[in-house]
């Protein structure tokens, strides 16, 4: 009951508290709530939309699972956006200059873009354990320049090519794609959900069941004490930020391979930054993330119908920040409430306080 | 741990709030070589061009078409109805189609910056699946997602703006010839700057928007050898927030101005409203792009700046495209929709342009309709 209370209650209060609040935009807004809601449960029938949540949620959890890991070590990786970005452009360039085997293509696709990520991570990592500049603002820095050199990589005299008014990398042959689960006309599942989910599990075991993650977590809450431990709070922040960025490099894999074959100019952009608000949603834990990054999905793909019936679907964003930022301030209540309850019973207990 | 996650928690909050204006905080261009300013002389300008004989044919035909029977669906790119650009001038060919061929049933849609590809496909799914024929998709955004779709619905009517979608025979491509435009916009730059010196702010430094650039300083220098041309875009490809960042726009153009352009054309969506309205603040003149921007809502704080606009009639090309469904007469629509069937042009409202300039434009047009100037498509730089 404790555990279901502290854990659970929280984060369904908040996702109560902003479908309230989005309730009142809608309503402020003119429109008819129950409608709109209606209808975005609705979409998820639609079309493709089931399986595009799917899908989306398996983008969405690898991006939030390299946040999380940064998170253990007391490090804000924001450089997600940018480390994914890179990666997706050097791994397409990569994956569509030759042909490999089947399987052993879209391998080393996948292992170059989990390398890119790591280099694109450790340029930071190593700034801060060198000379101590916090990550937050390089990592920033660095996706802007993610940006610029992406637009770079796909220039036509670097590595691009014109398809009418789009830029895009050489096509990956077919030997480097990766086979989805077709639903017919309702979509494909990339095949690469699957590795997100094993992501999780790995990340679950890696933090639970092993030496390093228990390190990890160590110097992530006291680095002084880790570091009386024998545990090199250095080596650990630049471990914790090459993982960060490995997985990072991943986050595009499954469009890129299951879908595109190439990377465009209809890249998609944020995703890095969901995956914080998602890190931050799922409380770092593996199944809390997967909560998490399937309730974005959710309310990314089925918010599309909100246009469709007139209602702004701005909507959405205001309810993943309200929903971000009660999950925040539901955690601290509850955590008050029962710090204050248990004093309360401790204080009974040592006749200290009058029943 | 508690404690440190919160704070993780209240730092995220305020990180998130304020990364998209950390993102966009770069330099605001205008690293002009310095200005050289000719006192009040303006351009050296070359020799004018023949008056133009025969003026173009529009297709000015007044038969009765009858739309009533079509339900048109609209997917817009980023910005939407109202962008004062470029899917405003989409809106404005579905309106004029609304009143002339009495449609009754229309449905717009719009697209959210930096969208996943998928979200493009539902959102044509969803005007398909409702019955919508004609779906036009707006923007070359479209053209990977209409080649999923369209197949899929083989009865619906599609067309593509900027785009065209390879093996899709129910795709009608509606493209156009923007640099051809664009020449004439730097015509007009070079005959109204009194610097020699003009500016061009690009929105997204993409393909198409480099088509505005290419034409914009061809035509410049043609009109005057000797012209400086400062050029920025907002945000490199792949980001797509340049076409909606007024305030990068209005920092762009603000450097260019302090270089000693006093002529500036803009190719950048609802981030053109920034430029119109650093050209204000700093009294220089301002040439609009799509729509006839003098006559837009949207800017009129700034009109008395805008002394043209570079007209690329998505108007036109939405419109022409929804009778021809309604005639069923694909095969008339043209094939790039330019000069020459005035798909694109200049506007004269405000009376900025005398008549001897439209002499000249008319001359210039001319030449690139009988083929004597041929207007690159690529940018120098």
């Amino acid at each position: 009951m404790g555990i279901l209370r502290g854990k659970l209650l929280p984060p369904a209060l908040a996702i109560l508290f902003s479908a309230l609040l989005c309730g009142v935009a809608l309503v402020v807004s003119g429109a008819n709530p129950a409608e709109a809601f209606g209808a975005m449960v609705s979409q998820v029938g639609e079309g493709t939309t089931a399986v595009d949540i799917i899908n989306s949620t398996g983008t969405y959890y690898i991006a939030a699972l390299a946040v999380a890991i940064g998170f253990q070590m007391n490090l804000f990786n924001i450089g997600v956006e940018g480390q994914y970005r890179v990666a997706a452009v050097v791994a397409a360039v990569f994956g569509g200059s030759f042909a490999l085997p089947p399987g052993l293509h879209a391998l080393a696709i996948i292992l170059v873009a989990a390398l890119v990520g790591a280099l694109w991570a450790a340029i930071p990592a190593i700034l801060k354990v060198t000379r101590g500049v916090n990550e937050v603002i390089s990592t920033i820095m660095m996706n802007g320049l993610a940006l610029g050199l992406a637009a770079y990589l796909i220039r036509e005299d670097v590595f691009g090519e014109l398809r009418g008014n789009n830029i895009r990398t050489p096509e990956i042959h077919e030997s480097g794609w990766v086979p989805g689960i077709s639903f017919g006309a309702s979509g494909t599942v990339f095949g690469l959900v699957f590795l997100a989910a094993a992501l999780g599990i790995g990340y679950w075991v890696m933090m639970n069941r092993t030496r390093f993650g228990f390190e990890l977590k160590a110097s992530g809450e006291s680095s002084t004490a880790a570091a009386a431990g024998g545990v090199s709070a250095k080596k650990m922040v630049l471990i914790a930020m090459l993982l960060s960025g490995g997985i990072a490099g991943l986050v595009s894999m499954p469009e890129i391979l299951g879908r595109d074959h190439t990377y465009n100019l209809n890249f998609p952009a944020g995703i890095g930054f969901s995956g914080i608000a998602i890190a931050l949603l799922g409380r770092n834990h593996p199944g809390g993330i997967a909560f998490g990054a399937l309730l974005w999905a959710f309310l990314d793909k089925s918010g599309l119908a909100l246009d469709n019936v007139g209602v702004p679907r701005e909507i959405v964003t205001i309810m993943q920040g309200a929903i971000v930022l009660s999950v925040v301030v539901a955690y601290e209540v509850v955590r008050r409430f029962e710090l204050a309850a248990e004093q309360r019973r401790v204080g009974k207990e040592l006749g200290t306080v009058a029943a | 741990m508690r404690r440190r996650m919160r704070g993780i928690a209240v730092a995220a909050i305020a990180l998130t709030s304020v990364l998209s204006m950390a993102a966009c905080a770069k330099d605001n261009g205008g690293t002009g070589t310095g200005s050289t300013n000719n006192a009040s002389g303006g351009c050296k300008l070359a020799e004018k061009p023949a008056a133009a004989t025969a003026t173009s044919g529009t297709t000015a035909t007044g038969e009765k078409v009858d739309g009533s029977a079509l339900k048109v669906g609209l997917a817009y790119d980023i910005g939407g109805r109202g962008d004062a650009s470029f899917n405003d001038s989409a809106a404005a060919g579905l309106d004029k189609a609304k009143a002339d061929l009495g449609i009754k049933e229309v449905k717009e849609l719009t697209a959210a910056p930096n969208e996943a590809e998928d979200a493009k496909q539902t959102r044509l799914r969803q005007l398909a699946s409702e019955g919508y024929s004609p779906i036009i998709g707006v923007g070359f955004a479209y053209a990977e997602s209409l080649k999923v779709v369209a197949p899929e619905f083989p009865n619906v009517k599609f067309a593509i703006v900027d785009g065209v979608v390879e093996g899709a025979a129910n795709v009608t491509p509606l493209v156009f010839a923007e640099e051809q435009g664009s020449f004439l916009a730097g015509v007009i730059a070079a005959y109204q700057s009194k610097t020699c010196h003009v500016g061009f702010v690009g929105g997204v430094k993409i393909p198409l928007i480099g088509k505005f650039d290419a034409g914009f300083e061809q035509g410049a220098k043609t009109a005057a050898p000797d012209i400086k041309i400062e050029k920025k875009y907002l945000t490199p490809a792949g980001d797509f927030t340049g076409f909606q960042d007024p305030t990068k726009g209005q920092e762009a153009a603000k450097g260019q101005i302090d270089a000693g352009a006093d002529v500036l054309y803009h190719a950048a969506g609802a981030s053109g409203k920034g430029v119109f309205s650093a050209a204000k603040a700093a009294n220089v003149k301002a040439i609009g792009v799509d729509s006839d921007q003098y006559n837009q809502a949207t800017v009129a704080e700034s009109k008395d700046v805008i002394i043209s606009s570079m007209l690329k009639r998505v108007d036109v090309a939405v419109y022409d495209f929804v009778k021809a469904v309604a005639k069923n007469d694909l095969a008339t629509l043209p094939k790039v929709f330019d000069l020459k069937v005035d798909g694109v042009g200049y506007a004269t409202s405000g009376g900025k342009i005398d008549n001897d300039l439209k002499a000249v434009l008319e001359g210039y047009k001319a030449q690139i309709i009988e083929g004597k100037i041929k207007v690159s498509d690529k940018p120098t730089s």
